[in-house]
């Protein structure tokens, strides 16, 4: 065993243990993906709530709801910004253990997706501030109201503008959910640690769980430049000229 | 004839500054109000007003015989008033024929048929429909505004509001625009049109509202008013002007 190089104990552990690392990895992507998906929806709601700026002709009464949500949205992304996952995840999962009995593949869907919920409203926020405020005035003006506004015309841009801080979010959900081994969940990270273990290669064990990683990071980098290159359309005029007045087909009848 | 827009002693600051200082101003119907002066004058803010982007201080605005500061539906009085901007402010994520639909579908409840054939209708006529497919975002300053024209005519709106239509422009692409809104005049549409563009006041429109520093200093026909001014500020702003 001491003649084999660092590589060769690397492609045993991977031939011996890949049943284990393949559910780990299957794990991680569910934990990952779920968690970026239900983050951004809640990212979407929080923040673009948040965003909705009421103007004079708003009710008081939506003016109250919209103060009262802004007060616990502005709890939520602090609080959920501002403490490490790892300490969530533990919080969260035993306190509530006891009232909904859980499963801890749940527990760490849950956890991860309203930590990446409060990331994401604030992407999402920004996101509808880089949108031109002519755009609003635009839609106001033609009688739409201001959630018809949002769900029309702000929001969509506002996805697309955020587009590559969301798809950062998958990423960063893909390394970060290796925390969530706290409570034991099969993901990779806990995987490698009981392979770790089991085989005394530490070194090798967390050299090819880095590997790993690195190739499913690459793979999600991969597809969202694709997503990406997809929903970016021209956004610039193409320069052309059929400005010449007498071109201009103005009877409505004409042709 | 009948007076579609009344406005009386209307007030607005904007902090400390006092942009508009007591303006009254009415438009009849189907007339064309040509609204000039230098900037920081008042235009564009007695303009927003009409509309309700901005609410004014004090004051009344009267559009159709009603007392628009007091409407409760500010969207639907906002429907019937159709407003065209110097930046034009088309929908980035829709397509030429979906900017003039949008609106239709949410705010007045069109069938998507009825939308689209209205669409084609006004982008016709502002000589766009060959575009309606393209995507807003590839089209030239003055294609961008005569769509947004089409779009608020889409609404069919009483009355028209122009806030500098032309000012974003090239002054290749000037005439287009201007030849569309001369047009609508022609047709009889009800317009009131913050300008630079003295050519054009003098020649479209049945009035012209010089404002200086938040009040209306001289009002009067183009005749009187481009070649015949009344007041020594008026014209000071119109020297390069005046035949």
């Amino acid at each position: 065993m001491n003649n084999k190089s660092f590589f060769d104990i690397m492609w045993s552990l991977l031939s011996k243990y890949w049943p284990s690392i393949l559910l780990g990895v299957q794990t991680t992507l569910e934990v990952a993906l779920v968690g970026t998906a239900a983050g951004l929806c809640l990212g979407l709601l929080v923040g673009g709530f948040k965003a909705v700026k009421l103007d004079y002709t708003a009710s008081p009464v939506s003016r109250f709801f919209k103060k009262f949500f802004d007060v616990i949205a502005t709890v939520y992304v602090e609080v959920f910004r501002g403490t490490p996952m790892m300490v969530q995840a533990m919080f969260i999962y035993y306190a509530l253990l006891n009232v909904i009995h859980w499963d801890k593949l749940t527990a760490a869907m849950f956890i991860i997706s309203i930590n990446t919920g409060a990331y994401m409203s604030e992407i999402i926020r920004s996101g509808i501030q880089s949108v031109d405020p002519g755009q609003t005035e635009a839609a106001r003006s033609l009688g739409m109201s201001n959630s018809q506004t949002m769900m029309n015309v702000i929001m969509p841009q506002a996805i697309r503008n955020a587009f590559p801080a969301i798809g950062n979010e998958l990423i960063v959900n893909i390394k970060d959910s290796s925390v969530l081994m706290i409570i034991s969940i099969t993901e990779l990270m806990f995987q490698a640690k009981s392979i770790a273990g089991s085989s005394y290669r530490v070194s090798e064990t967390y050299f090819l769980t880095a590997m790993i990683y690195l190739v499913l990071t690459s793979i999600a980098s991969v597809i969202l430049h694709f997503i990406e290159k997809k929903i970016n359309r021209r956004t610039t005029s193409i320069p052309q000229s059929d400005t010449d007045p007498s071109n201009i087909n103005l009877a409505a009848g004409k042709d | 004839m009948e007076t579609i827009l009344d406005i009386h002693d209307v007030r607005k600051s904007f902090g400390s500054l006092e942009v508009l200082k007591g303006v009254d101003f009415s438009v009849s119907l189907g007339e064309v109000v040509c609204l000039i002066g230098a900037s920081g004058s008042g235009k564009s803010t007695l303009l927003r007003c009409i509309n309700l982007l901005e609410k004014p201080d004090s004051g009344t605005i009267t559009v159709f015989g009603e007392n628009v500061l007091a409407v409760r539906n500010v969207d639907a009085y906002r429907a019937k008033v159709g407003m065209v901007f110097q930046q034009f402010n088309l929908f980035n994520n829709m397509s030429v024929l979906k900017n003039c639909m949008i609106a239709q579908r949410r705010v007045l409840q069109r069938s998507e048929k009825e939308a689209s054939e209205k669409a084609m209708y006004y982008l016709k006529k502002v000589g766009m429909d060959n575009f309606a497919n393209a995507s807003s975002v590839t089209l030239s300053g003055g294609q961008k505004q005569r769509v947004a024209i089409a779009r608020a005519l889409c609404m069919e709106p009483k009355l028209m509001l122009f806030d500098e239509p032309t000012s974003a422009l090239d002054p290749e692409m000037v005439g287009e625009v201007l030849n569309v809104m001369k047009q609508l005049a022609d047709e009889g549409l009800t317009m009131v049109v913050v300008t630079h563009e003295m050519g054009f006041a003098r020649d479209v429109a049945d009035r012209v509202v010089f404002m200086d520093k938040g009040i209306i200093e001289e009002e009067g026909t183009p005749e009187q008013i481009f070649t015949n001014p009344k007041s020594e500020r008026t014209r000071t702003f119109l020297s390069r002007y005046i035949q």
